[in-house]
């Protein structure tokens, strides 16, 4: 993946600000950019949204399918969850088979919705160790505004809410809403010259060194982590960024009641 | 094997260790001829190898960076190495360990004397028992220090879980599959966090906690990485014993002189105002 070149006058400016406490675009170091949350825009899907976090905008779809379990866990039905970092979302990205960073998010979503075990894996078997649902979870990242984490995290969640189970189509009795039993939410920030913000944009994101993803549940759990970045957090930064994450997570959950 | 009833029977784990002991390591350093820096590693049951080569050229060219050196890591894990065959190549977890173990090293490596090439580090898990990513970068560490690569410091890595609703470091197999939660750490030996991953569920306390545990656990094996580097480099070290001391001499004075400029910056405003 060929990275694009930022200038020296655009990189030191978005330093100095940090130093004086403040981002490009106005907004505090634990304010996150404007969040909208679109549901059920994809007919054919099971399940859909699509999300914009300041600039950037993806959409997630959510299919089910009858197949057979995993042989360690007969009883239980399949998350797949997959990402595409396609080539009209920014120069950076190239087509071809998902990359490294491509991987890296769709594990990390798969991994808030998994642990926090929102979806009761057991409830989508169907007959133990033959068949089972299938759940595909699909996001195309369509304008990299940076801060994909979080967006993406939201997307599939919204989409999770809307599914419809389409049990009829099978020929195995009637469809039904799939039950969601928690909200995981990712909240990102980023470490910047010793400061730390949250949701960083796409230039923040590119002069960052270290980020981290803490996703949290409706309880004030935490169900995933993940360092990232070429760089290093203190003990410190990390109980902070937990905390911030875990605050922001609560008001982002409300948006989920409006939908 | 199927889910134990208890983890922690007494205070003492299933394999006989206390909640806050690592498993036994063995570290063995340059063990590969063709390699300009190798380590082998036991920690526990796991079994890997790491090996560095470079700086060298990069290919394909388009890849090299004008400034710095590109540090590319391959995690890799053997067909034989788990209880059920892995099919042979990279799958989409090895993609992702490769990518946070490469994160958590480079941060510790000078790339930026090493313009237009390339540093890489290869490993190889033989044996896989839960931790292997962690028992990787212990590995790496200590290779890249035997391929002479510049580096601010040491990584150390290892894992903090929960079981039992109990915080226990290091975790094997079975703590690992029916676990409620772990996190893997690497950390330089100042104690600033290179790698951190989390699954599973933790309160806001536990996670302050499980970084104060594995900061302990990483102390332990930074001690091993080092002294397995010493232990291979004695008779060097002995026989350019006054070399040794003299650039010891060389960094103490650095050290001082880059501090009195720090403070002569301080006084007068910063350099980023200039």
């Amino acid at each position: 993946m060929s990275e694009e070149v930022m200038n020296e006058l655009k990189r030191d400016y978005l330093y100095s600000l940090i130093l004086k406490n403040q981002r490009a675009d106005g907004r505090g170091f634990e304010e996150s950019r404007d969040i909208v949350i679109k549901t059920n825009i994809i007919e054919k899907a099971e399940g859909s949204a699509s999300v914009k976090l300041g600039d950037t905008y993806l959409v997630a779809g959510i299919k089910l399918q009858l197949g057979t379990p995993f042989p360690d866990t007969p009883d239980k039905g399949v998350i797949i969850t997959n990402l595409e970092l396609i080539p009209m979302a920014s120069p950076n990205f190239e087509s071809g088979p998902p990359g490294e960073n491509a991987v890296e998010l769709a594990r990390v979503v798969d991994r808030g919705i998994r642990e926090s075990h929102s979806i009761d894996l057991k409830e989508l078997c169907i007959v133990p160790g033959e068949s089972v649902w299938l759940i595909f979870i699909d996001i195309h990242v369509i304008d990299d505004g940076g801060n994909l984490m979080d967006a993406a995290c939201l997307a599939a969640i919204a989409a999770l809410l809307g599914v419809t189970v389409p049990a009829k189509k099978y020929g195995i009795g009637e469809d039904f809403k799939l039950p969601v039993r928690d909200i995981p939410i990712a909240v990102t920030a980023v470490e910047i010259d010793g400061s730390i913000v949250i949701d960083p944009s796409i230039d923040e994101g590119r002069i960052a060194g270290a980020k981290l993803t803490v996703t949290s549940n409706i309880d004030g759990s935490i169900s995933a982590m993940q360092k990232s970045g070429v760089g290093f957090f203190t003990p410190e930064q990390i109980n902070y960024v937990a905390d911030v994450a875990i605050k922001r997570s609560e008001e982002l959950r409300e948006k989920f009641l409006e939908l | 094997m199927d889910k134990p009833e208890k983890f922690i029977i007494d205070g003492i784990r299933l394999d006989g260790r206390k909640p806050d002991e690592l498993r036994p390591m063995k570290i063995e350093v340059g063990v590969l001829n063709r390699a300009d820096g190798s380590c082998y590693l036991e920690f526990g049951k796991n079994k890997v190898l790491a090996a560095v080569y470079g700086p060298r050229e990069v290919h394909p060219r388009h890849m090299q960076k004008p400034t710095t050196a590109v540090v590319r890591f391959k995690y890799n894990m053997a067909s034989f190495s788990v209880e059920e065959r892995k099919r042979p190549g990279p799958d989409r977890r090895s993609i992702e360990v490769s990518k946070v173990s490469r994160e958590a090293v480079e941060p510790m490596i000078f790339t930026e004397y090493f313009p237009k090439s390339a540093i890489d580090i290869f490993v190889e898990v033989l044996q896989a028992d839960a931790g292997t990513r962690t028992a990787g970068i212990n590995a790496a560490s200590v290779a890249l220090a035997d391929a002479s690569i510049p580096m601010r410091g040491l990584v150390s890595s290892c894992a903090v879980g929960k079981v039992d609703g109990e915080l226990v470091l290091d975790l094997m197999k079975d703590e690992d599959n029916y676990g409620e939660a772990d996190v893997p750490v690497a950390m330089t030996p100042d104690g600033e966090i290179t790698l951190l991953q989390m699954d599973g569920n933790l309160t806001k306390e536990e996670l302050k906690k499980a970084v104060e545990m594995a900061t302990e656990g990483c102390k332990q094996i930074y001690k091993l990485q080092r002294d397995a580097l010493i232990e291979r480099y004695k008779k060097d070290l002995e026989e350019h014993k006054e070399e040794v001391e003299l650039v010891e001499i060389i960094a103490e004075s650095e050290e001082t002189s880059i501090e009195s400029t720090i403070d002569n910056t301080d006084e007068s405003g910063g350099l980023n105002d200039e």
